[in-house]
């Protein structure tokens, strides 16, 4: 990989397979999926989880109710930030209680996104499990968090960057690995 | 989608507001406007910041409103009135600004009778200001409330036809809404008694008129307000009763408005004097929708000034 480069991890098949490969393990986990809600984690993990609820519907013929949640509001760093960041939506139009909620997002890091989404969500009732899926782990946590349904580890030093393109046409979804450009973290 | 950074200390009035500012602070409230819907309707972010509201003058609704907001975003919310404070004993405004600043808040939140306090007072302490209200001046939180609110019930600002009636004069919150209302392209029409209409408001873009058949005539919006007779020092008309006839707001003159026209007033209601009962209960009526507004409107206000710009505190 050249300097300041980018590198293709996953090409448009790639990322397919890997989130039919994800849908099954949920529905496999759980068998099945009765009481399953998705939630995607604004912005990257929102097209994924409606990926994945399209094809748990192909699959066993049921649209599985799904939200997203913004969780700019829940961050640790909130005051350390230059400015305050621009608030996104979060929409979950179902009660959470007693539901098998997966949340989905695109890029595992320091797991401080999922601290922040899993504060949030219990902000909205008590569900019967939380689990995790997403499409990269990249290591490199801080907090002892983990996924239960990982599309691909991928090592990767602390000042690359991952970017995942699952959204507009599935021919041209992606995963790619730029080099240097600190700043973006999950 | 704007893309811009918030880089505002202090908000002291809409006149020095750009269209991509209001924008964004609407846009930040329409998420708050979701907390509010939860069962759990408290969000972390503002934990271990400190909002004073600092009050030299009577309110319910603005001074609750913030102390809800702030506390909806887990902020410590404290508040002096001056009745039970020292400024009762004498305290200049500098002074209790001075001591209350060096408690060190993050936000303070003014109302003051005096235009132009809440600007004196951001020169002389280091964290945040709001103004909650100064005097005849500006109210802009009510301002971008009742923006917001006519974008909720109208989806638009631009083109429509917005009468404010009643005490121009006195009214802070007509000055903010030449701002906010004015730069969104709204058709603005400002009535009442000559003594009560400066010709100078006509400067703004807005159109005046002593007629209230004029005002409501096809308008999308008729926004009333009261007569502030606190603020008035001499007699600006005969009596009140002779007011109410001529520009109370009732069924017979609404009716000139657009068919799905909806009424507004910032509160406090003289009911009886500047509004009917009936209109002020009515299905038209969006009075009630203002205040849930505005808790929503002050929230992401607190919100982009608790920033790390003055995480020194």
């Amino acid at each position: 990989m050249k300097k300041s480069g980018r590198k293709l991890i996953m090409d448009a098949k790639g990322v397919d397979r890997v989130i039919s490969r994800i849908t099954h393990e949920i529905l496999e986990k759980n068998k099945g999926a009765e009481d399953i809600a998705l939630v995607g984690i604004c912005s990257g993990g929102v097209p994924l989880s409606r990926i994945i609820q399209k094809k748990i519907q192909s699959i066993e013929g049921v649209e599985v109710p799904a939200g997203y949640v913004d969780i700019t509001l829940y961050r640790d760093d909130l005051s350390r930030a230059g400015y305050q960041p621009r608030l996104k939506r979060t929409e979950i139009p179902f009660s959470i209680d007693n539901k098998k909620v997966v949340l989905v997002d695109d890029v595992l890091f320091t797991g401080r996104t999922i601290r922040a989404a899993m504060d949030a969500l219990i902000d909205f009732g008590r569900p019967m499990n939380i689990q995790l899926a997403v499409l990269i782990d990249r290591g490199h946590r801080e907090l002892p968090i983990r996924a239960d349904y990982v599309g691909r580890n991928v090592p990767t030093a602390r000042n690359e960057t991952i970017e995942a393109v699952v959204e507009g046409k599935p021919g041209e979804w992606k995963v790619m690995l730029k080099e240097s450009t600190p700043g973006k973290g999950e | 989608m704007i893309r811009m950074d918030w880089r505002r200390k202090h908000v002291l009035g809409l006149a020095d507001f750009s269209t991509e500012e209001i924008e964004f602070v609407v846009d930040t409230a329409r998420s708050m406007e979701e907390v509010l819907t939860r069962d759990i309707k408290k969000v972390p972010a503002l934990r271990g910041k400190t909002v004073v509201n600092l009050f030299f003058e009577a309110s319910t609704r603005t001074r609750t409103s913030f102390e809800i907001a702030g506390k909806r975003l887990s902020a410590d919310v404290v508040n002096f009135t001056s009745t039970s404070s020292s400024v009762a004993k004498g305290e200049t405004l500098l002074d209790t600004a001075r001591n209350i600043d060096a408690m060190k808040p993050n936000i303070i939140v003014m109302r003051h009778p005096a235009s132009g306090a809440s600007h004196f007072l951001s020169r002389h302490v280091s964290c945040s200001v709001i103004n909650a209200g100064d005097g005849s001046n500006e109210h802009p939180t009510q301002g971008l409330l009742d923006l917001f609110s006519i974008l909720k019930a109208k989806g638009k600002i631009k083109g429509l036809k917005i009468s404010i009636i009643g005490d121009i004069l006195h009214s802070r919150v007509v000055r903010s809404n030449l701002h906010s209302l004015g730069r969104m392209g709204a058709d603005l029409w400002l009535c009442g008694p000559s003594t009560l209409l400066p010709r100078e408001m006509a400067r703004s873009g807005a159109n005046l008129t002593n007629d209230i058949r004029e005002a409501v005539r096809d308008a999308d919006v008729v926004m009333m307000l009261r007569i502030q007779l606190e603020r008035q020092k001499t007699a600006y008309f005969p009596s009140i009763r002779e007011y109410s006839r001529t520009y109370g707001l009732n069924r017979g003159i609404f009716s000139l408005a657009k068919k799905d026209a909806v009424i507004m007033h910032p509160g406090p209601i003289n009911r009886g004097v500047e509004l009917s009962d009936e209109l002020a209960d009515s299905a038209q009526s969006i009075i009630l929708n203002q205040v849930e507004t505005g808790v929503a409107i002050r929230m992401a206000l607190l919100y982009l000034l608790a920033g790390g710009h003055n995480a020194a505190h």
